[in-house]
């Protein structure tokens, strides 16, 4: 009983970071309608920074902080470089573009850090709380990603930037006509999106180790996270993200080998996918043909 | 009067196709000007081609200033507000949210908040389903809650396309009754396209005839109303 109930705690803190990741998936797939294959890599590179700034002899929260600042500048200008010129595009350029995008990050960052493993500090000291239930560096990654669900939700539940987004991201010519400059909602929604995955990023180096591949296999839970909530759900997104943390968990506990894992996020992919592709919280999108 | 919009020589384009042949009219300070038009004329062209929706050539001045060259969102922070051909409701965003949206360039609060209560005291059946997302709202509702997000910027001119589009009698009447109210209280100018045309002439005092892209007939609604043609054609009588 003991272990079922740490194995949860375990997966709810690692589907926080699921749950991050999908929720900038969907960020940017409410703004462009395609899935950011790039956003794993993004995170990544976000986290190398962050690494480097350490290296630089700067106290952790501030590099954690000005990481965060750097990845949403960072992604605002890859929506205006990148993004922007193949905006009307259809989606397959979309998905060339992102697969592009992912790649050259991949690359770089090789390039720059070298591919060897790096270790990742955590801000959190490495002891465990309430009998061994939880340790505190999960009990941080949950606390650190609650804090930022709610200063988001909150951001665009009552601002009037918060509201032009989704306005944006759901009528872009009606927005227009209210004299929102949609261009620019989509840039700050990709930088966004890119801070949200910095933290992602942040929050997992420290288990996974920091290297150039590290977060194929986190971006693998996050799509499937974001598939079994909805795609076009923040709310669903970050359920679906939780869900796949916690049953990832139990299945490499009780089930199958821990080498196996990565196979429960493909198996729940393909089941959404077949059961219901909408996902528990999303939309089906109708279109007129 | 002064004109507060001018337009002189548009011609506007879908992809390679001209829409529009180049077109003369203008809207007064404080005045409704109405195009009216068989389906397929280029009204809504017009419309859109002002509000820099579509590619366009020719001169258009708003309040003196050339706004041709412009960008929607730009020509729209100048006061222009364009209830758009399908309403163009945020259909996951709730009533007031809507609202909102209307008034995003304003950056007083109180002001907002107020004029938010004026719309709800214009259209009561707003006000009762303000928590409410717009996309469950009725036709009639929705083509409200586009004339009151258009009033929300404060416009000194009011675009509208097509407002009884759809719409039964009765609701066509309040909608009808309400831009007459906003004309006197709001100061504002309006330039309507109507297909019900003695409806959009006992409202309007300028209008102007599309036929394919072209203006066959300018004058005011008097002139309009005592033309046999127009009569047989539009009003039929």
């Amino acid at each position: 009983m003991d272990q079922l109930l740490q194995q949860t705690l375990s997966g709810v803190a690692t589907g926080a970071i699921y749950a991050s990741l999908a929720l900038a998936l969907v960020m940017i797939y409410r703004a462009t309608e395609s899935v950011n294959f790039a956003q794993g890599e993004m995170a990544m590179f976000s986290t190398y920074i962050a690494w480097t700034f350490m290296q630089a002899g700067m106290p952790y929260w501030a590099a954690f902080l000005l990481t965060v600042a750097a990845s949403f500048i960072g992604g605002v200008l890859i929506e205006r470089i990148v993004i922007r010129p193949v905006e009307t595009a259809p989606i397959l350029t979309h998905v060339i573009v992102f697969i592009g995008l992912l790649v050259i990050l991949n690359s770089l960052a090789g390039w720059i850090f070298t591919y060897m493993e790096k270790e990742f500090p955590s801000p959190f000291p490495d002891k465990p709380l309430f009998h061994g239930m939880i340790t505190s560096h999960d009990l941080g990654v949950i606390g650190v990603t609650l804090c930022m669900l709610v200063l988001l939700f909150l951001f665009f539940r009552f601002t009037p930037l918060g509201l032009a987004m989704r306005a944006a991201a759901q009528s872009p010519a009606s927005a227009r006509l209210a004299g929102i400059r949609v261009g620019w909602m989509l840039a700050i929604g990709w930088g966004l999106a890119a801070a949200v995955g910095a933290v992602a990023g942040i929050m997992v180096a420290p288990v996974i180790f920091l290297d150039p591949n590290m977060m194929s296999g986190v971006l693998l839970y996050a799509f499937a996270g974001a598939l079994l909530g909805g795609i076009s759900s923040p709310g669903g997104a970050v359920l679906g993200g939780l869900i796949v943390g916690v049953l990832e968990n139990l299945v490499g506990t009780y089930l199958i080998t821990s080498d196996l894992r990565l196979s429960v996020a493909l198996l729940l992919i393909v089941i959404t996918l077949v059961v219901k592709p909408s996902g528990l919280f999303g939309t089906t999108l109708v279109r007129r043909v | 009067m002064a004109p507060l919009l001018e337009v002189r020589d548009l011609k506007a384009y879908y992809g390679p196709t001209e829409a529009l042949h180049g077109i003369d009219f203008g809207v007064d300070e404080g005045g409704i000007t109405a195009l009216l038009g068989a389906n397929g004329a280029g009204k809504t062209t017009v419309l859109r081609a002002v509000c820099g929706m579509i590619a366009r050539s020719g001169e258009i001045r708003f309040a003196g200033k050339r706004i041709d060259g412009a960008a929607t969102e730009n020509i729209v922070r100048m006061g222009v507000a364009h209830a758009p051909e399908g309403r163009g409701t945020f259909v996951n965003l709730s009533v007031e949210e809507n609202l909102r949206i209307g008034a995003y360039v304003r950056r007083e609060r109180k002001p907002v908040a107020a004029d938010i209560g004026r719309m709800y005291q214009y259209f009561p059946r707003l006000a009762e389903r303000r928590r409410q997302q717009a996309g469950t709202l009725s036709g009639g509702e929705q083509q409200m809650l586009a004339i009151a997000r258009a009033l929300m910027l404060r416009p000194r001119l009011l675009v509208l396309d097509e407002p009884s589009f759809g719409l039964g009698p009765l609701v066509v009447a309040h909608i009808f009754e309400i831009m007459g109210t906003v004309r006197r209280e709001e100061r504002v100018s309006i330039l309507l396209v109507e297909q019900n045309a003695s409806l959009a002439l006992e409202l309007a005092d300028h209008a102007y005839l599309l036929e394919t892209g072209k203006i066959v007939m300018a004058g005011t609604s008097r002139e309009f109303q005592l033309d046999e043609q127009v009569r047989r054609s539009y009003l039929g009588y």
